[in-house]
């Protein structure tokens, strides 16, 4: 690439609301889906797995091993059945999330303390009441810790799905970037992608201190324990 | 079934067993620079996330930096490298140990500070100096923590590793990234499902490491 | 009433937690179930609630079994406080005190409403309604707990040794609370404890289980202490039973001296006046207002060892150590006090403080022994060390 500076301003300018902006909005829209897609699949087979613990060991394991397949393999097995639809990226990102959340949704619901689920009983809640007035809201903490790990790498995912043409910041990394050997987009896509990153957790944070107030004070050690697990990203 | 079917069919030719685009080259490949990315992230995420638990300093900075990390797409990291150094080993090293730098960094530090200020009190009382408590005590117990760090970042770099295919220095991605170009889909599962297998050795590999480096009684810190 | 009748819980790995449990409950009254650990307690107080189904037998709660009423409902009627308190981590103190009022379909204010009442009535400062429950000491959450278990006024509550994981002198107070707040709401109340002591300074009658789940005896307080039915139990109510149950007995039985008390101000020679009428080895010192000062020993009222003092109050006093009321203290309590006497005395005073008479450790030896056989007059122990 020479003598070329590595961010050229003027093509930033010039290429604002399209592609940049436009990729931007795929992005979003790649990586939210698959974020909450995944949320809920996790609470469901959490939940199971946590009321069935024989069903923990093979789904984790499942999970896990989805988690090892390459997103690249996945995209493109799927894409002559999904086509150049979203649901091509988002069902195996869905997927990924999976082996962050489904252990933190165990997790939290086993951070339940036993004298608490008791007393719920022994009141008179009914099963599914104490799920959702007191199970999930003790696990929240620790959920969330999971969804930011989860997010994050989501977001970071998304641009594998450029490599199949399915848009998001990826095409404008590759597309005008790569293809072109123009250093530019690349700087921007990453720029973009990290701020976006950065701001879906910020988002998180603010959600996880308006939803559990009674952790403020006492720090957010419930949720740091598991929120390891997940450590990272992938592509 | 017919993708399974077809894939064992690919498996079993025995062309796919030799030469430079055989699986054993491929394979080996592979493993070299997941192997490579994951010493590097090891040498550069360990010892940073151990003196940042020793000293209690620099947590906040490890935390961001390893955020930033993890928030970076694999993707236009390779390409940018590539752009700027050109085709080569460089670009991948760089996009892969980006990838594993963080969970084995964090982990460390994780796992120095969450030793018990008692046992910290404890071992000083004794007349241990810091670099000794860092070594006899620290280290010891954080070790299952160091050893996940190390394990998710290996699966990763395992999996992502296939991204090797892209920059032209082969890899099992070559099966993926050439199988899609022929429309050949059994190839892209064959590639992909020796990757999973890659991985899933990697796993179990870290569960030896664990038998045999973590002390008895600290085995049931961090399982998983 | 609650009655079991025959019931025997059996739990899937063998373990026989309590063996064919006749017992009857009775209304308004505290009733506390004691024994060792493992002894099945915990189970029969669950079976009561259903939170554990007996394996046979039945249960009653005025009359009806238990196992006519689906379980949801049936608890929504039995308060039940554990020790740890069970409060939900989430919730402000007045919202877990709200849970069952909520459950049973009452509007939000008004349970609210209900929740604060409940907060007065257990001695919660108002001021932290909206605390969270790990913003309280272990005390206030057990207070939070009785008051969530008692908000939607059940008739009967279970407490699963409620107390037991805070310090003695917080226990003490909660003890008292639950006193006081039962004078008020005579509730059918089950109390387990593994504390003898607790047992017997709340319960109205105790079962005392042994090992195997099997009832050894149910008794009043006092009949169990003076009349163990086995050495199991003897040896599990402990080797100060005797001692214990003077608590049984009110202090005023007692026959207090007055002759051996003089004012600070009188004059030595008068002192020696009294001593030697009464012929007691101590003499009591007291001011204006008939308050104790002190002890004065009889001998150092001699010519020669008293010196220029003329007072009595100027004289240096022995401590008189600490005192018991005699219309509200137990004989226990005296005894107390004269053991730990220099004078081998005891000083008795009434609501005020005044001195009513002093009692020598001899003449409580004879009261204690002419009680010795009698029923107690009392059905709880008397005063604050019962
Ligand atoms: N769910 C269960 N499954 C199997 N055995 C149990 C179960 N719950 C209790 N047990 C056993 O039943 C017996 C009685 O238990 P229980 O909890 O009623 O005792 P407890 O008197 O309350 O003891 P503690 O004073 O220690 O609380 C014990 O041997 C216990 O191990
Ligand atoms: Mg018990």
């Amino acid at each position: 690439m020479g003598d070329q500076p590595l961010v050229r301003w003027d093509w930033i300018t010039g290429n604002l609301v399209d592609p940049i902006g436009t990729r931007l909005l795929e992005h979003l829209q790649l990586s939210l889906s698959p974020i909450l897609i995944g949320l809920l699949l996790a609470v469901v087979l959490g939940v199971a797995c946590a009321r069935w613990r024989w069903l923990y060991p093979p789904v984790f394991t499942g999970v896990n091993v989805l988690y090892a397949v390459p997103s690249i393999a996945l995209f493109f097995l799927l894409l002559p059945y999904t086509g150049f639809g979203p649901w091509t990226a988002i069902i195996p990102l869905s997927l990924y999330t999976l082996a962050i959340l489904v252990p933190n949704v165990v997790d939290g619901l086993g951070q339940v303390p036993d004298h608490v689920r008791q007393a719920a009983v022994a009141m008179g809640f009914s099963p599914l009441r104490r799920l959702v007035q007191v199970e999930f809201p003790i696990a929240l903490p620790v959920v969330i810790a999971g969804l930011r790990v989860a997010a994050v790498a989501t977001i970071s995912m998304v641009s594998v799905a450029s490599l199949v043409g399915l848009g998001g910041l990826g095409q404008l990394i590759l597309t005008d970037g790569f293809r072109r050997q123009f250093t530019t987009p690349i700087v921007v896509g990453i720029t973009l992608s990290v701020l976006l990153a950065f701001l879906v957790d910020g988002v998180l944070v603010l959600a996880q201190r308006l939803l559990t107030p009674w952790t403020r004070d006492h720090g957010a050690a419930a949720g740091r324990g598991s929120a390891r697990r997940g450590e990272g990203a992938r592509t | 079934m017919n993708i399974l079917l077809s894939f064992w069919e690919w498996f079993g030719d025995p062309a796919q067993w030799s030469g430079a685009a055989g699986i054993p080259a491929r394979l080996a490949e592979h493993v070299g620079y997941s192997a490579l990315a994951l010493l590097l992230a090891a040498l550069i995420g360990i010892p940073i996330g151990l003196a940042t638990g020793h000293t209690g300093r620099g947590g906040f900075l490890t935390a961001s930096l390893a955020n930033i990390a993890r928030a970076l797409p694999t993707i236009g990291v390779l390409m940018l490298v590539v752009l700027a150094a050109g085709i080569g080993l460089l670009p991948v090293m760089v996009a892969l140990v980006a990838l594993a730098v963080p969970p084995v960094m964090v982990n460390a530090h994780e796992g120095v500070r969450g030793v018990d200020p008692q046992l910290r009190d404890a071992a000083r009382g004794m007349g241990m100096r810091g670099w000794e408590v860092l070594l006899r005590l620290e280290l010891p117990v954080a070790l299952p923590l160091v050893l996940l760090g190390l394990r998710t970042a290996a699966v990763q770099v395992v999996s992502t590793a296939t991204i090797a295919a892209y920059v032209g220095i082969g890899g099992l991605g070559r099966f993926i990234v050439d199988g899609q170009a022929r429309r050949e889909f059994d190839m892209v599962v064959g590639g992909s499902l020796l990757v999973v297998l890659l991985a899933v050795l990697v796993t179990a590999l870290f569960a030896l490491l664990r038998r045999f480096l973590v002390a008895p009684g600290l085995r049931g810190a961090a399982t998983g | 009433m609650i009655t079991f009748a025959g019931v025997t819980k059996r739990y899937p790995d063998g373990t026989t937690a309590v063996d064919d449990l006749h017992i009857e409950i009775p209304t308004g009254r505290i009733t506390v179930f004691v024994g060792p650990s493992g002894c099945g307690k915990t189970t029969s107080l669950r079976m009561i609630n259903r939170m554990v189904e007996p394996t046979s037998g039945s249960i009653a709660i005025d009359g009806r079994d238990v196992r006519a009423q689906d379980p949801a409902v049936l608890r929504r009627s039995i308060g039940y406080v554990i020790q740890q308190a069970g409060l939900f981590p989430h919730r402000t103190v007045v919202d877990n005190i709200a849970t069952v009022p909520l459950l049973l379909g009452w509007k939000k204010a008004g349970a609210r409403a209900r929740a604060r009442e409940l907060m007065e009535l257990v001695g919660l400062d108002p001021e932290q309604a909206g605390r969270y429950p790990h913003q309280l000491s272990g005390g206030q959450q057990q207070r939070v707990g009785v008051a969530r278990a008692l908000a939607a006024d059940p008739p009967v509550l279970l407490m699963d040794e409620p107390f037991s994981a805070v310090d003695p002198v917080v226990r003490t107070g909660l003890q008292d609370e639950l006193l006081r707040l039962q004078s008020e709401l005579r509730k059918t109340i089950v109390f387990v404890t593994h504390d003898i002591e607790e047992a017997v300074r709340l319960g109205d009658s105790i079962a005392v289980f042994r090992p195997g789940g099997v009832l050894a005896q149910a008794d009043a307080p006092e009949r169990l202490l003076a009349e163990p039915v086995d050495a199991f139990v003897e040896g599990f109510i402990g080797y100060d039973r005797g001692v214990r149950r003077l608590s049984f007995f009110p202090a005023r039985l007692l026959d207090l001296h007055t002759d051996a008390i003089v004012g600070e101000g009188a004059p030595i020679a008068r002192a020696r006046e009294v001593a030697r009428s009464s012929g007691e080895p101590w003499l009591l010192a007291v001011d204006g207002e008939r308050r104790p000062r002190g002890w004065v020993a009889a001998r150092d009222l001699e010519r020669g060892a008293v010196g220029s003092v003329d007072a009595v109050g100027d004289l240096d006093l022995v401590g008189y150590g600490h005192v018991f009321t005699v219309a509200t203290d137990s004989l226990r309590a005296a005894l107390d006090a004269a053991v730990l006497s220099p004078a081998g005395r005891a000083v008795g005073v009434d609501e005020e403080g005044r001195v009513v008479g002093v009692v020598a450790q001899t003449d409580l030896g004879s009261a204690i022994w002419a009680v010795g056989t009698d029923d107690a007059p009392t059905t709880r122990p008397v005063g604050r060390n019962g």
